[in-house]
């Protein structure tokens, strides 16, 4: 009796389970589920888990309570937040736009027959190469408002007469941390968009010079619409990468002065780790959500589209 | 084989009277000697783990290293050090407390321990027996080491201290023969030097160190304050706004920059001879003693900040604190190290180390050879008995510790110095920040 009832049960589940892994719907699942895993714990959860924190008064330390959106609506009201709105907005469109500029200038340029072509094509790679922190401590040294090379240089040609202050007043701070970005973000442009530039069929080009075109005409309708897509990819993650950058402000500036620099992701650092509110500062990393999503989904959705990637204007 | 006696005791305390170090074999006699006799006594077997704050000065670390080897040589409790970037000591406590496991010791801010007080050891018996036997300890180390009650939950073992440090010659060209002790004799002398083309500057970017030690100086110059003693916010006041129009006239008379500044420019502007007055701790002096820049040490000096409307000093010097955890299996061994590193000769001989970087928080050690064997360090002997407390006159903690992470003081007073803001802006905006720390 006690080895026949499990038997039975054996039989029938047994039966269930293979017609069940017959599935292709159940197989299919099974065979996403390390990778849903993975995602799930190492992307889902942190987010989920940031999300939450938002909502609550937690310190570091401790685990605090439901508060709603009372974050959220401090944040409305602090003037230091919406600066660091304005701040990140501005880093990013200024630095990405100019980053996009140079960047295909450069690749085209790399992509024409010159000298020592790979050996230049590495060095354009060089900024991107160099740990970020090592970089934003020689712009520091660069910017500095009493040492700076610059202002230095400038003194001794007898432009200027006494030291730039970079990082002293807000818009020169701004200006130069963008710099800085430029500077350290063209090479991840402008190589990709080279190897974009390498899957234009030669042929396009050489129909297009029978055909009279100008060197304009073959890059506004030759390279432009094929390297669309690339060029999708790219400011995405151009736009990305610069919208969340933290390593160079905060070894630059870290947010000063008085907040002129500091961009959402050095307050939130600021608010959370170092002042210890990991609630407020969270509510500052959700509050980027909004933003990172809408890029994206202008990336994916607009400049994906199959009438820009042929060329055509938009209906 | 290390027979102490009175006379080899004598002998080392007048090795140490001379600045000297003590050799490793003294050091290790000593630890013997008090191991023999020490107050709380070990668990056999103990080992302990030790976190502290990356060291700013080498020989201070040495002296450091050199006193937890003799006490582990004397005791048999095998100390492991770990030393890790000061900002990251807080966040690494706050986890250890709450998953009850990690470092059976931090050594990191004042305001850790008071983030999680029930998870501490009770230190009352180790500091009562410590203030006994050397001379009490200073109000700001109390209010800093007992939590809400009257029990001792962390012990400041040092206070880090700074001062004004100036140029002899640059202020004597200016016409005064030292930092004028007053708030106005104080701006003048910036005027003057202004004039002269060498101008003072201290940092209003946001360095933690420099820039929140002399900016709350300046506003309980005032006889401003963030909070009162209740906690209350009441910063919005006309001596608020007094305190940022006096930074604004001081502003105006530095070199170019001092908004960017972090607590490493005003060191490379001052050793450079660019500023002739800044605010530091000893570390200027100590780098131009070791470079060899003779012309910056011989010629430079410091100073106390100026004694405000309140006829009291009203500087902030930073607590450095130790704390032991509940979940350590050794508590004893714990209480024995803190007794062994706050004892004399061994305390004695790591503050000579710390060559006045470090200042000690028992009146007993005021005599220590260090404060008198080069006048240019004396008065960081008495920065810990000098200083306020990082809430000023409200509670020291996490919403001290808040305040001062978020920039709350420098930022207000830089952003009406820098005149992004009128004064009075710059008050309510830095009021409304403070309210949303102090809430309930």
């Amino acid at each position: 009796m006690v080895d026949a009832a499990p038997g039975n049960d054996a039989v029938v589940s047994a039966s269930f389970w293979t017609r069940l892994n017959e599935n292709r719907t159940v197989l299919g699942l099974w065979f996403m589920l390390p990778a849903a895993a993975f995602l799930i714990f190492f992307l889902a959860y942190p987010l989920g888990l940031g999300m939450w924190l938002s909502l609550t008064d937690a310190k570091i330390g401790r685990a605090g309570e439901f508060i709603g959106f009372e974050n959220f609506t401090w944040l409305w009201g602090d003037s230091v937040f919406w600066l660091s709105v304005f701040n990140t907005l501005l880093y990013t469109v200024v630095a990405s736009v100019i980053k996009f500029a140079i960047g295909l200038y450069l690749a085209l340029l790399l992509n024409n027959n010159i000298a020592f072509k790979a050996f230049i094509r590495a060095i354009v790679l060089l900024p991107f190469i160099v740990p970020t922190v090592l970089s934003a401590i020689a712009f520091w040294w660069i910017f500095d408002s009493q040492f700076s090379i610059l202002s230095w240089a400038l003194i001794e040609l007898g432009i200027i007469d006494q030291n730039i202050d970079f990082l002293g007043t807000p818009n020169n701070a701004r200006a130069s941390v963008i710099f800085a970005n430029i500077w350290r973000g063209v090479p991840f442009v402008a190589i990709t968009l080279l190897a974009g530039l390498q899957t234009v069929p030669q042929s396009l080009y050489e129909a297009a010079t029978i055909d009279g075109a100008s060197k304009w005409d073959m890059f506004r309708h030759i390279t432009y619409p094929l390297l669309t897509p690339i060029i999708a990819v790219v400011m995405t993650f151009s736009v990305l990468f610069t919208f969340t950058d933290f390593q160079l402000i905060y070894a630059m500036t870290r947010g000063g002065p008085v907040n002129a620099t500091h961009l959402m992701a050095t307050l939130s650092y600021q608010r959370a780790i170092l002042g210890g509110n990991l609630g407020e500062g969270a509510a500052i990393s959700t509050a980027m959500i909004p933003f990172l999503l809408s890029a994206i989904m202008f990336s994916w959705f607009g400049l994906q589209r199959r009438k820009w990637q042929q060329g055509e204007s938009d209906d | 084989m290390f027979n102490i006696d009175r006379r080899s005791l004598l002998k080392g305390s007048t090795a140490l009277a001379l600045g000297a170090a003590l050799s490793p074999a003294d050091l290790l006699g000593y630890a013997k000697a008090w191991a023999a006799d020490m107050k709380f006594t070990p668990e056999a077997g103990a080992e302990l783990r030790l976190l502290r704050w990356k060291r700013f000065i080498q020989s201070e670390e040495d002296a450091f290293l050199a006193l937890i080897d003799a006490f582990s040589k004397a005791t048999g409790v095998k100390v492991t050090v770990e030393s890790e970037f000061m900002d990251d000591i807080q966040p690494k406590a706050s986890v250890a407390a709450n998953v009850g496991s990690g470092p059976d010791l931090i050594w990191g801010l004042y305001s850790t321990a008071h983030l999680f007080p029930d998870k501490l050891i009770d230190l009352t018996d180790v500091a009562d027996h410590l203030g006994s036997q050397y001379g009490g300890w200073v109000p700001a180390a109390e209010t800093y080491g007992k939590g809400d009650g009257d029990n001792w939950i962390n012990i400041p073992i040092c206070f880090g201290g700074n001062y004004l440090n100036y140029r002899n010659s640059m202020i004597e060209k200016a016409g005064f023969k030292e930092v004028p002790q007053d708030l106005d004799g104080f701006l003048e002398m910036s005027k003057a030097l202004k004039a002269n083309g060498t101008p003072m500057g201290m940092a209003l970017g946001h360095a933690s160190g420099d820039g929140n030690a002399w900016t709350h100086w300046a506003l309980w110059a005032h006889d401003a304050y963030v909070v009162d003693e209740n906690d209350k916010v009441i910063l919005d006041s006309p001596e608020a706004v007094k305190a940022c129009e006096y930074v604004k006239a001081l502003y105006d008379t530095w070199i170019p920059g001092t908004a960017s500044w972090n607590d490493g420019s005003n060191n490379k502007a001052f050793l450079a001879g660019e500023v002739s007055v800044t605010n530091n701790g000893i570390s200027i002096y100590q780098k131009a003693l070791t470079e060899n820049m003779t012309d910056i040490s011989e010629d430079m000096d410091h100073a106390f900040y100026p004694v405000g409307v309140s006829g009291e000093p009203t500087e902030l010097h930073v607590a450095w604190s130790l704390m032991a955890f509940k979940y350590s299996k050794y508590p004893n061994a714990c209480k024995a190290l803190f007794e062994f590193i706050l004892s004399k000769p061994q305390y004695d001989d790591w503050l000579v180390g710390s060559v006045a970087y470090l200042t000690h928080p028992l009146n007993g050690y005021d005599n220590n050879p260090i404060w008198t064997s080069d006048p240019k360090r004396t008065i960081y002997r008495d920065c810990a008995k000098r200083t306020l407390t990082a809430g000023g006159k409200g509670s020291v903690g996490e919403r001290a510790a808040a305040a001062l992470a978020d920039f709350i003081v420098v930022d207000m007073l830089a952003s009406a110095a820098t005149g992004q803001t009128t004064p009075e802006e710059a008050v309510q905006q830095a009021t409304r920040k403070a309210k949303r720390i102090y809430r309930g």
